[in-house]
């Protein structure tokens, strides 16, 4: 029925895509070109627009502007249904199917063989056999999808996406959860795929596996389409720096504003600190009136360490120490009780309540802390409100109004207040210009140095390395869940800290696979 | 097939019951009770039938009961009160119930609400109606309910398959028949499985739930007329509560109430336990017939505790790999 596709026109052609959500821009005008027969690597770090990118193109999210075309013909899905039926398939990192139907089930869903309104079995099991066949994979079809591994549910949703006529195939982590034997098996299949035709886009945070495999890479940032590269010829530090922050002789002038070195005090220390398959054992110290910042790749261990630090996650080793005496940080409310605070990632799902006002949000860790016997009068909530509004800056100032109707960065000042409000010794950040205008952006970055000049002992994830460089004191660089560098004073710069993450990270990859 | 395990344990089950309770009461194992039991148990049979599909997708329907009831009533005022011939007043009430079942189903999946609050509903409106039609018992003396009676099939052993035994076997064949082999059933499963992957593959998720709660309101109307022909007369407080022992049955016969896994023969083998339990405690005599639900509820907890352990046992192989996820 489908005229085959002119070689001269790409096959998947995604031109000027914006898409925000309320205030949030998360993407710009991004345009992205698949060829036929290639395997091209859209990288980007958490947030960078990847996972929206994809979402606008399936149609899963509607589009404010731009166009896709697949083989010269405009397309706009409206449902991810109707993506597969323009001829692009998506297979996410959580499989997409139904674990508790048989293999061929899940092949064949709503299209089984099919005589006298009665479903062909014996046909259907010997199709779905023949068709696995063909990605090297032979099983039991008629065993429920839940009793094989990840890697077989994967190949699975490749068969039914491909079987679909999928000219557009879109692999979303898919390696993330398979080990070193599986991924070469989907390296395998991918390269099949592509000899005959299809075009894969392969998202993922491994750069080795995206050398091994890629043809062509693009590259986002903050919604933003930030490069598109021959894999061949484009270096691993370009990469990283085209991933993480701007060209270096932007940002090497952004460090003048962090103050002297004093000797500080020590906030809290910990030794050997770490948990085995989350992070490696580390050595951490945080000063007070400190910025610590930690960089690293997405998966590198940050908000790893962050959640142990706070005692989020619990340590299988190790000490800590606050104020010099030792601790023990087994939950949250350890952390809480030792003057810890910590703003998550993930703002919508982790931090904020929307629905809860302002004023709500503010005193919901100090009430917590005080215990539900101790209430806080109306009027000590008031005053506490009024005063992180002000001292903050949040808008609109009205303490009544639900944080949901904030703009993000306003919300994550609110999130801030919320911690300030207990007085803490040391707070985390994990990402906290993530998904804020640039405005706010710089405005939240001026608030993390005056909050340490006042004797706060900070903690910040951040992937914008410019900002980290920006405001840090000391910065620790992360790689495959360990802590692998400690810059300090006139070493931290952008340049050094990439050269940290890119330093034989192969080596390293291998090492971890054995 | 898929589901069967849990099925076979419940067929154990049975059996083994069965044979406890013969042994005490030898009388038990002949054909003429067992044909009682069916005939006893017709009406849930049909019902529970429904409930497995609706439950299998992932969802419940409280209202099941009540449509009974009001099945009941409609039936009684229509031959009765309103001279309609009664195979008319079967198709109309038939066609009724079905309809309050679709309703009920585009509501769940229109405004996107949990189906225990919509059929909650339903089951209060269903009740209410049936109220508003009449509040008192209504015999029925048209000719079909006395011919309907004693029609039966003589069994070896002086047992007696009724009419109405007759219609729920051949419900629960038809029923076993459209969830295990055809594409409706296929899709039945994969709702159970997950709604918004099934929809991502290409099941019309808004159409399917829409016939799965015709389907159960279809059979609550059919097992209203059964439920008519077995106490021959339509009381608007009949099958109060029907809906709690359907899903027991639903649940014993081992389909899994958060959906996905679960098959209409097992359902049809719960209901023969809850059958059983009855059975004995009249054989007794010295018992209260509350024990049926004494004996139903650890019944219940037995089961219920063997799935999480089925599945728990399910997962384990996953669970590796899962972990790396993070």
């Amino acid at each position: 029925m489908q005229n085959s596709p002119d070689p001269a026109l790409p096959l998947l052609e995604v031109r000027g895509i914006s898409k925000s959500f309320g205030a949030v821009r998360a993407l710009q005008e991004v345009d992205f070109t698949l060829r036929a027969g290639e395997i091209h690597a859209l990288l980007g770090e958490n947030g960078a627009g990847k996972s929206t990118l994809i979402k606008v193109v399936t149609g899963v999210f509607p589009r404010d502007a731009g166009i896709v075309r697949i083989g010269g013909e405009e397309v706009a899905p409206r449902s991810a249904k109707a993506a597969l039926a323009a001829g692009i398939a998506t297979v996410y990192q959580e499989v997409n199917l139904l674990p508790n139907l048989s293999v061929a089930q899940n092949l064949f869903l709503d299209r089984q063989p099919m005589r006298f309104g009665i479903v062909r079995e014996g046909e259907m099991r010997r199709r779905a056999k023949a068709l696995l066949a063909e990605f090297g994979l032979d099983i039991d079809v008629a065993a429920p999808l839940s009793s094989y591994s990840v890697a077989v549910q994967h190949v699975t949703a490749i068969a039914r996406a491909v079987d679909l006529s999928a000219r557009v195939l879109i692999l979303d982590e898919p390696t993330a959860s398979l080990d070193r034997h599986e991924v070469e098996i989907l390296f395998g299949i991918m390269r099949q795929l592509a000899k005959r035709g299809i075009g894969i886009v392969f998202v993922s945070h491994f750069l080795d596996q995206v050398y091994e495999i890629s043809d062509r890479i693009t590259v986002l940032r903050n919604g933003r389409l930030v490069g598109e590269r021959e894999t061949a010829s484009l270096p691993r530090l370009e990469l990283i720096r085209l991933m993480l922050g701007r060209e270096l002789a932007e940002t090497t002038s952004a460090r003048a504003s962090v103050g002297e070195h004093k000797v500080r005090e020590i906030c809290a220390s910990f030794e050997n600190y770490g948990k085995a398959g989350y992070v490696a054992p580390f050595n951490l110290e945080l000063r007070h009136g400190e910025v610590v910042g930690l960089a690293g790749l997405l998966g590198s261990g940050r908000t790893e360490t962050a959640r142990l630090v706070f005692g989020a996650e619990r340590a299988d080793g190790g000490k800590a120490r606050v104020e010099g005496a030792p601790v023990r940080l087994q939950s949250p409310r350890d952390g809480v009780r030792h003057g810890f605070g910590y703003c998550p990632e993930e703002r919508k799902t982790d931090g904020i309540v929307a629905e809860l006002t302002v004023r709500e949000n503010i005193v919901l860790a100090l009430q917590a802390k005080r215990g539900l016997h101790r209430p806080l009068s109306r009027r000590e909530q008031d005053e506490l409100a009024r005063r992180y509004v002000k001292m903050l800056d949040i808008r609109p100032p009205d303490p009544e109004r639900p944080v949901g109707l904030l703009s993000g960065g306003n919300q994550q000042k609110v999130l801030l207040a919320r911690w300030l409000a207990t007085s803490p010794r040391l707070l985390v950040l994990d990402e906290p210009t993530r998904g804020i205008d640039v405005g706010a952006h710089a405005e939240i970055i001026r608030l993390i140095r005056e909050l340490c000049d006042d004797g706060l002992s900070l903690l910040v994830i951040s992937s914008e390395l410019d900002e980290i460089v920006t405001y840090s004191d000391r910065v620790v660089v992360l790689r495959d869940r360990a802590h692998i560098e400690e810059l300090a004073g006139e070493a931290i710069d952008v340049g050094n800290i990439l050269a940290a993450i890119a330093a034989d990270s192969v080596a390293v990859a291998l090492e971890a696979h054995t | 097939m898929r589901g069967l395990p849990p099925a076979l344990i419940t067929a154990i089950v049975l059996v083994a019951g069965f044979a406890a309770c013969a042994v005490q009461f030898p009388n038990i194992a002949s054909t003429r009770v067992v044909g009682n039991l069916l005939t006893d148990n017709a009406f849930l049979g049909i019902v529970a039938a429904g409930m497995t599909f609706v439950i299998i997708s992932g969802g419940i329907d409280l209202s099941v009961g009540s449509v009974i009831g009001f099945t009941t009533v409609f039936v009684a005022l229509a031959i009765e009160r309103w001279g309609m011939p009664p195979l008319v007043a079967f198709v109309v009430v038939i066609a009724l119930s079905a309809a309050f079942g679709a309703a009920m189903g585009a509501v769940i999946h229109v405004f996107d609400l949990p189906p225990f609050i919509v059929t909650l509903a339903g089951m209060f409106l269903a009740r209410g109606a049936s109220f508003l039609l009449s509040t008192e018992s209504i015999p029925i003396t048209a000719p079909i309910y006395s011919n309907v009676s004693d029609f039966a099939l003589r069994l070896p052993g002086g047992g007696r398959l009724t009419a109405i035994a007759i219609i729920m076997l051949a419900i629960v064949i038809g029923g076993a028949l459209l969830l295990h082999l055809t594409r409706f059933g296929a899709n039945v499963y994969a709702l159970g499985g997950s709604r918004t992957t099934a929809s991502l593959m290409g099941v019309a998720v808004g159409k399917m739930t829409v016939k799965i709660y015709m389907l159960s309101g279809l059979l609550a109307g059919i097992a209203g007329i059964v439920f008519s022909f077995y106490t021959s007369a339509g009381y608007s407080l009949s099958a109060v509560g029907v809906e709690l022992d359907t899903i027991a049955a639903v649940v014993i016969g081992g389909t899994l109430l958060t959906g996905g896994q679960g098959s209409v023969i097992g359902t049809f083998l719960g209901v023969l336990i809850q059958g059983l339990i009855q059975t004995y405690i009249n054989f007794d005599g010295t018992q209260s017939s509350w024990w049926t639900k004494i004996a139903t509820g650890i019944l219940l907890f037995a089961f219920i505790a063997l799935q999480q352990g089925l599945v728990a046992l399910a997962r384990r192989p996953l669970a590796k790999s899962a972990g790396a996820a993070t």
